[in-house]
């Protein structure tokens, strides 16, 4: 929207865009034990489930709240149509938050009313991941806009499509879930978790190939994109698969790490699928980046002052992981 | 009545912002005693500031987990039910939330972790170093928040082209002209609310003969406090009051209850103001006093509400409301600090039963004064967002439907009133185990670092 020197547009969504796969990655895990809560065999697997993600859940609520706030500062458009546009969606995601975070809390002290924190939990994880799911459905299809507003209605975006990516990421959360706790336990909770992975593995792939096959009907932009020439993006989804296949090996040979970043690396390899789908369209169909980027001297009033602060802000995030090293035993639970 | 999204909103956003503002004030406050007493644990050495640390620490986190949560709505609510000022004012309001993100809810996170479960993990230096850090982070935050707030409230540094502003200076749009006056008023409001909290605390284990040695000296040192503070706060309120006559006359003229700009404007105690007959119903007052204090001349001319239209008048009867509950509960404060240093003789503040309740139901003041305080200012706003160039019409979500906005208002009220209820339940508890049951358990390393993880007590 304005003429600047050099153009900082493509900067910020490099920031963004990297700034959302942390926050799936970081939140995907720990809202994946919420998804797995009530299928656990024990309360005790439940106490360790919670433990191994106690420490860090923290601070993925902030990543939240940094991808809204840097939003609004660097492509203002995106979060005046989203959030109109996913109001209801928007609602249930956070009641959702709101729910899972304070099960976490009081769950450990309560003992008669432990099974409504159980269920608070692993319910509002389950409904926030569906919302974001939703999200990314409804991003495929597009929103109905007219003069820079949204202008469609409460519930365009739940349809049948955006049903099954609100499925597709509880499956996907629910493994990332699954292999997080392959590494992080041992004994019991683990083979519970390790036999959990194939099932979710192969849910996962199933709900994804019936997204990718639906998706080019959806949208006739994403199919002239993938189906109208060689391209070397194909190369994203052969990574994906091989990434799938990688999760199944190492589950086989019974790795207790490997399993949890092969799963992060399909996460990576179908974001950067989706991200090249629709490519330079940030408000599809009507809206590319630039024309939803801020102001050339806010963009860059951020950016110094991030520059800046950033370094910062890792630097004593690195000491207090420091301060907490080491394992959260199953034995260490609360009282 | 059929459903207008405006006025769902308007509630809405009163509701939700409200119910976060709760937490901050006394977090903010909080976090600044914490660290002043793990300052003094550090330099003498005396197990009982340990002690004392530890008790109102479990409290902190109770309470800054609850403003954590319902801040993250705050962040959302701008987008949903106010895009359209969200897309305008973008271009500054967008940079300044998000380097609050970065230079304050990071900074609170991480040291927050350290402050709760560090004892023991780290030397006594660094962990009042990790409270002082929270409580700095703490500032940072509502330094930014403010700025936001009160750039609507006295707009500077941009232009409008294309209907987006766009920043000219960021020093001007930063510091606006009712900056100071606000982030001043609110860090004071900040203190004298912890400062209530503590002391109403500790009034009543001194009632309840818990501890009494320990809660005696932590009454003494917060009554120099509130002595201080309090006659502050109101000699800050004044001067906050002068500014707002210059930038937002209506404004004040609603919170006076003043209809027709006039000299001699007395200084009412009570009344009844009537937006439809634009007047006032039984007034009593302190004749040109109201004069005197804005003017500094008892002639002195003071405007009225009716220079402005109808439709752009606040809604006079809250905002004249508000205003004299915040100015009680101010004089309240001062007289209770007062009582305070006159009771000093003899430490017969410790033992006077009287002054003891009457400090327990202190504790809800500072709460009762923030809330109407923010009232007058945002209601006496009204209709404008952006002071006198955007209305709160104009800047509603175009797409939002009454039911929408029913739908969410009703799911709000219901997820607060589960979740909240269960935190202030908790925080009863944790409050009657007391400064004993914080001694008791010392090591926290089967602790995960999360904040309400580090409180004690059980749910039940
Ligand atoms: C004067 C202080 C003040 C005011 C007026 C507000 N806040 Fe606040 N907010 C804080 C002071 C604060 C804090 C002290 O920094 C909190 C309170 C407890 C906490 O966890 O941090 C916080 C938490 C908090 C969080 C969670 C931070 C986290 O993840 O750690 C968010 C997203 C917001 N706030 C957003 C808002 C918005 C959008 C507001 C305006 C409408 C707002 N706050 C008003
Ligand atoms: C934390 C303390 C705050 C409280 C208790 C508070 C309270 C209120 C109230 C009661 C209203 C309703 C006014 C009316 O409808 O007539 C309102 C409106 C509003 N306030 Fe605040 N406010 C606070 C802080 C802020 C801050 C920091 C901002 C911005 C950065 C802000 C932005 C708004 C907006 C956008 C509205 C419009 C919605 C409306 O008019 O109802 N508020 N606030
Ligand atoms: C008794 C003397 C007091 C006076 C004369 C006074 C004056 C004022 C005025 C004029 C405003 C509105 C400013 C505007 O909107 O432009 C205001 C707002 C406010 N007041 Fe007070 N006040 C007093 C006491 C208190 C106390 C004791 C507290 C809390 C402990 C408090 C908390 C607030 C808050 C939170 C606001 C809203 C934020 C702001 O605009 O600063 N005030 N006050």
């Amino acid at each position: 929207m304005s003429e600047p020197i050099f153009d900082l547009t493509y900067v910020w969504a490099a920031i963004i865009a990297f700034g959302v796969i942390m926050y799936v990655l970081m939140d995907g895990f720990d809202l994946g034990q919420g998804i797995l809560f009530m299928l656990a065999p024990s309360e005790q697997d439940r106490d360790i489930m919670m433990n191994s993600v106690a420490p860090v859940w923290d601070g993925n609520e902030t990543w939240l709240v940094l991808g809204g706030a840097g939003l609004l500062a660097a492509f203002p458009l995106v979060y005046s149509i989203f959030l109109p546009a996913l109001y209801i969606g928007v609602f249930l995601l956070l009641a959702g938050l709101i729910f899972r975070g304070v099960a976490f809390e009081f769950r450990f002290k309560a003992h008669s009313s432990r099974y409504l924190w159980n269920w608070a939990f692993a319910i509002g994880s389950t409904v926030a991941s569906f919302a974001q799911g939703a999200v990314v459905g409804a991003y495929i299809q597009g929103f109905e806009t007219e003069n820079m507003r949204y202008v469609g209605g409460a519930l365009d975006w739940l349809t049948p499509f955006t049903v099954l990516t609100g499925l597709g990421l509880i499956a996907g959360y629910a493994l990332l879930g699954a292999t997080w706790l392959v590494m992080k336990s041992e004994g019991s909770t683990q083979q519970w978790a390790y036999r959990l992975v194939k099932p979710l593995l192969a849910a996962v792939l199933l709900i994804f190939a019936l997204i990718s096959v639906w998706t080019p009907f959806v949208d006739p932009f994403v199919a002239e994109r993938w189906f109208s020439h060689i391209t070397p993006i194909w190369l994203l989804p052969i990574l994906a698969l091989a990434c799938a296949f990688w999760i199944y090996r190492s589950i086989q040979a019974k790795r207790e790490g490997t399993p949890f970043i092969a799963t992060m690396g399909m996460f990576i390899f179908t974001y950067l699928g989706l991200l090249a789908s629709k490519w330079p369209y940030v408000v599809p169909p009507n809206y590319t980046l630039s024309q939803a980027a801020s102001a050339h001297e806010s963009q860059l009033f951020l950016l110094l002052g991030l520059l800046f602060v950033i370094p910062i802000v890792l630097v004593y995030t690195a000491w207090t992981y420091w301060v907490f090293r080491g394992k959260v035993k199953a034995d260490q639970g609360y009282h | 009545m059929d459903l207008d999204p405006l006025v769902l909103s308007r509630i809405q956003f009163a509701f939700v912002v409200s119910f976060h503002a709760i937490f901050p004030v006394f977090t903010i406050g909080l976090a600044s005693y914490i660290a002043l007493i793990y300052g003094l644990a550090f330099k003498t050495n005396n197990p009982k500031w340990e002690r004392l640390g530890a008790f109102w620490t479990q409290v902190f986190a109770v309470v800054f987990g609850m403003g954590v949560v319902s801040g993250i709505v705050m962040s959302f609510q701008f987008g949903t039910n106010w895009s359209n000022f969200a897309l305008a004012t973008s271009n500054f309001l967008g940079p300044i939330l998000s380097y609050e993100v970065v230079t304050a809810f990071f900074l609170e996170a991480a040291f927050l972790g350290v402050l709760l479960f560090g004892r023991g993990k780290v030397p006594n230096g660094v962990h009042f170093f990790a409270a002082l850090m929270v409580s700095i982070g703490t500032f940072i935050s509502s330094f930014w928040i403010l700025s936001a707030n009160s750039w609507m409230q006295t707009p500077a540094g941009v232009e409008v082209r294309d209907g987006f502003y766009h920043v000219v200076d960021w020093s001007a749009a930063i510091f606006n002209d009712s900056f100071w006056y606000r982030f001043t008023h609110m860090g004071l409001a900040s203190f004298l609310t912890g400062g209530f909290v503590v002391a109403g605390v500790s009034a009543w284990f001194i009632l309840e003969k818990r501890d009494t040695e320990l809660h005696r000296k932590a009454l003494s040192m917060t009554l120099w406090l509130l002595l201080i503070i309090a006659p502050l706060q109101v000699f800050v309120g004044d001067l906050h009051g002068l500014n707002t006559l210059k930038h937002q006359p209506t404004k004040v003229a609603a919170m006076e209850g003043n209809w027709e700009t006039q000299t001699n404007v007395p200084l009412l105690l009570f009344a009844i103001p009537d937006q439809e007959a634009q007047k006032n119903h039984f007034e009593v007052g302190i004749p040109s006093m109201a004069s005197m204090i804005l003017t500094h001349e008892w002639d002195g001319e003071v405007p009225g509400v009716k220079e402005m239209p109808r439709e752009l008048q606040p809604n006079v009867p809250i905002v004249f409301w508000s205003f004299r509950v915040m100015v009680a509960m101010g004089m309240l404060m001062v007289l209770f600090a007062v009582t305070g240093l006159i009771l000093r003789r003899k430490k017969a503040y410790a033992r006077n039963r009287w002054f003891l309740q009457g400090l327990r139901l202190m504790s809800l003041a500072p709460f009762l004064a923030v809330l109407s305080g923010w009232f007058v200012t945002e209601v006496g706003r009204a209709p404008y967002l952006v002071y006198g160039q955007m209305t709160q019409a104009e800047a509603l979500t175009p797409s939002l439907t009454g039911g929408m906005a029913l739908f969410s208002l009703i799911g709000y009220i219901t997820v607060y009133a589960c979740v909240f209820a269960a935190g202030a339940y908790y925080l009863t508890r944790v409050i009657r185990a007391g400064t004993e049951a914080a001694e008791q358990h010392d090591d926290n390393k089967h602790r995960a670092k999360r904040p309400l993880s580090a409180a004690e007590a059980d749910f039940d």
